[in-house]
């Protein structure tokens, strides 16, 4: 016979509490689709208290993910908020933050749709350093459509896809989007709950193109079909595994099935972010002729 | 005289133990009681060791379930954070 | 509800006669219309579009940005669009394929926005600088599931700006993605275009809701059929998405909410086909055979009907400035009347389909052609002597 709730619980101070992440959340769609275990809904309350922190002015603040469990973001949070198609959620960033410069747009997305399908958005937003805070949620696999391989799914993992293991090399994203040119690459995984709030809090500090890549479990799809256990035992291992390494050299953190996973801030440095370069340009080449238009609202 | 108070929307938990781990002062267990969806929701065992870390509340997947200290603005707010379904169990005067 | 007017920002307003090509003049007429935002990514023979809107928002104020491809820059236009801005694309066939995605992410989200298609031989790579009108059932169909779309044929560069004014204007009344079917006769053809003063020229607002933030709701119709709009940024805190969804914006995806949603794209657009469809006619009432057709075709049929009319023919004219929505009661009057239609194309055989689902028993002679060059004017005569023939049994 089990136990009634109102027994087991100790008398207190009364009155409720306010969870830090409620004023962000659209209550009326929770409890959310994700699985027990996922850790994308803890990835969730790092970013409201990093929102917190920051001050943020969240009327300013647009959120852009694409498609896939980590996509599903975009409909939880009471933002302006925008989900788009598979790979494409950058373009789309893109294109919102030219209109209206003064917005604070962040892309929250999954590690299969922004490294495969869209791959190319993710280097060439990272090179033209467009001032956007992409916040990636990596589980290693393509999970909402049943745990495919993804480019980030490390060698000789089993997947749906790859019945007898994954043959294929796996992306090291820090180190891709050092490459192509983001001033700002961290990761860190779901256990580090306050390192993840800090990294998006200077995200959110940072003008340019910045990347935070946050390990997280599957426990339906990749993690049970690699016999690893379910969320918790995942997050274990994550606190046992982790190396924190600040400032490592990105080409030596890439990541294995097993093996240690290399975390920290690797990245911060300074460059020019796409607007102030584009505006330089065309003062140089126009002189007075340039009109800035600091906002686009059509009536 | 706990520091902290531990509120739990017992609808939301799908009982995946992050909570119950990662609480640095073992406050929590997951309980035998179910909620609607089948899932065993945790309970305050220790409730005189929380401090209001809130550590189980930046580690809950689900939203279901926070921690404030007893002595904050907070904890004088009226319900505002309840869920629609009224499942908020608080601890102290129900 | 008709939608409110303004006259035109005469920042971005070339007032004068000129002598410009099409491509040329569909970009003045974007920034006419108040388009102060373009993505694009280079396709013959619809470059120029572009090449000259980099080159004249920085002056106007505005952003141009060239994205690495046609998949980003179709989606980084509707971005723009929910920032605040009246946003368009150009491309030719294959690049119109790739966007195809995002056309129907436009339509499922509402998106106000126009997509210019200068049309070339097809398929594949085709003849990149030589005209084709093939694209025209792409750009009803082209992206998956039910939806309704908007399509203007201009048949000259001051029809590329002035269409294109309208196409700004069709999309932001009825919140739909636009298509500017041009093809690559018209767009590097060079001709007399006079752009009037700003304040002769109407443009239609962005349908911007005035409800509080407490009282919008993202989609919900009023009444109408098109739900009003909020950009990123004032405070509503709505949100888009691709999946069905409801007044909410938020997902819900069951047979219900899907009826309801997709039907009222459809009917937002159906029910006022009959406004929207817009076409050139002459001589039709006394007519035996009337010539459809659109786009630079059209200019060739001109020829080809006065020859036609020089003989003692009764041959009336049909051109189509809107191909989508097809004008299907002003075909079904024509046909109820007896006539035989006409209809030449820069392709094998796509708008004819639409007169020969309308025109029951009336005879309908296609023209195609397979692409490459345009039409001679006796290859179109001799289709509507014939087609005269068989009137007289």
């Amino acid at each position: 016979m089990s136990d009634s709730l109102d027994h087991d619980l100790v008398q207190l101070e009364s009155g409720p509490v306010e969870n830090p992440v409620e004023q962000f959340l659209r209550s009326d769609r929770v409890p959310h689709i994700w699985c027990p275990g996922c850790g994308i809904g803890t990835t969730v309350n790092s970013f409201a208290r990093a929102l917190i922190e920051s001050k943020i002015d969240l009327q300013s603040l647009a959120l852009v993910s694409g498609i896939g469990c980590t996509g599903r973001v975009a409909g939880y949070v009471k933002l302006d908020s925008f989900h788009t198609t598979h790979g494409r959620a950058i373009p789309f960033a893109t294109g919102l933050k030219l209109a209206n410069p003064k917005l604070n747009v962040v892309v929250y997305s999954g590690d299969g749709d922004l490294s495969a399908i869209g791959g190319n958005h993710l280097i060439h937003a990272a090179r033209r350093n467009l001032d956007l805070k992409v916040i990636c949620v990596n589980n290693l696999t393509y999970a909402m459509t049943g745990g495919q391989t993804a480019p980030t799914t490390p060698d000789h993992s089993i997947t749906s896809t790859n019945p007898y293991g994954v043959f294929e090399p796996s992306f090291n994203l820090p180190h891709l989007v050092e490459a192509a040119g983001a001033v700002y690459v961290a990761r860190w995984t779901t256990f580090h709950v306050r390192q993840m709030a800090r990294a998006i809090g200077e995200a959110f500090r940072k003008k340019g193109f910045s990347f935070i890549e946050i390990i997280s479990p599957c426990p339906t799809l990749y993690q049970r079909r690699n016999k690893l256990g379910d969320g918790l035992d995942t997050m274990k291992f994550y606190k046992e595994k982790s190396k924190v390494r600040n400032g490592a050299p990105t080409s030596e953190v890439g990541l294995t099935l097993t093996g240690d996973i290399v975390v920290g801030k690797f990245v911060d440095r300074d460059r020019p972010d796409y607007q102030s370069m584009m505006r330089t340009q065309f003062h140089e080449s126009l002189g007075e002729r340039y009109i800035e238009q600091p906002e686009m609202v059509c009536s | 005289m706990p520091k902290g108070r531990v509120s739990i929307v017992v609808e939301r938990c799908k009982a995946c133990g992050f909570c119950v781990e990662f609480c640095p002062s073992h406050v929590l267990a997951l309980s035998s009681a179910y909620n609607s969806k089948g899932y065993h929701p945790p309970h305050v065992v220790h409730p005189e060791k929380c401090s209001g870390c809130d550590l189980c509340g930046m580690y809950c997947p689900d939203f279901a379930i926070c921690a404030s200290k007893v002595d904050t603005p907070a904890a004088h707010n009226s319900a505002k954070s309840h869920d629609t379904d009224n499942a908020t169990k608080k601890e102290g005067g129900q | 509800m008709k939608p409110a007017h303004q006259t035109a920002d005469p920042r971005g307003v070339l007032t004068g006669t000129h002598f410009m090509d099409g491509d040329h003049a569909c970009c003045e007429g974007a920034l006419a219309a108040g388009s102060r935002f373009a993505a694009g990514y280079p396709i013959t023979p619809s470059t120029e579009v572009v090449e000259r809107f980099a080159s004249r928002v920085p002056t106007v104020g505005g952003t141009f940005i060239q994205m690495e491809d046609e998949l980003a820059a179709s989606i980084t236009l509707q971005g723009a669009v929910w920032g605040g801005a009246k946003a368009f694309t150009v491309t030719s066939g294959p690049g119109f394929s790739l966007m195809m995605e995002h056309i129907g992410y436009a339509a499922m989200t509402e998106t106000p926005c126009v997509f210019v298609d200068v049309q070339r031989g097809g398929p594949s790579t085709g003849l990149p600088t030589l005209p084709a009108q093939a694209d025209m059932m792409q750009a009803r169909w082209g992206s998956h599931g039910d939806y309704e779309i908007i399509a203007l044929c201009p048949n000259s560069p001051q029809e590329c700006f002035d269409l294109t004014i309208k196409a700004f204007n069709l999309a932001e009344e009825f919140r739909v993605p636009v298509m500017f079917m041009m093809d690559e006769v018209v767009g590097h053809m060079t001709e007399k275009v006079v752009i009037p003063p700003a304040d002769q020229i109407e443009v239609v607002p962005r349908r911007h809701t005035h409800k509080s933030v407490d009282d919008y709701l993202p989609y919900a119709t009023n009444g109408d059929q098109v739900p009003e709009m909020a950009h990123a940024g004032e405070g509503y805190k709505f949100h888009v998405t691709g999946l069905t969804h409801d007044e909410r914006g938020y997902p819900n995806m069951t047979p219900q909410t899907q009826d309801k949603l997709v039907r009222r794209l459809q009917s937002k657009i159906r029910d006022a086909a009959d406004r929207i469809a817009l076409f050139e006619e002459d001589q039709l009432d006394d007519a035996d055979v009337v010539v459809v057709s659109y786009g630079i075709t059209s200019r060739v049929a001109q020829r080809a009907i006065t020859l036609a009319r020089e003989q003692g023919l009764n041959i009336g004219k049909l051109r189509l400035i809107t191909a989508w929505p097809f004008p299907e009661n002003k075909i079904a009057g024509l046909a109820a009347k007896g006539k035989t239609f006409v209809f030449p194309e820069l392709n094998l055989g796509q708008m004819v389909r639409e007169v020969e689902r309308i025109a029951g028993r009336a005879k309908t002679f296609a023209v195609p052609h397979a692409g490459g060059g345009v039409h001679n004017p006796e290859d179109i005569l001799k289709v509507i002597l014939e087609a005269a023939r068989c009137q007289t049994h």
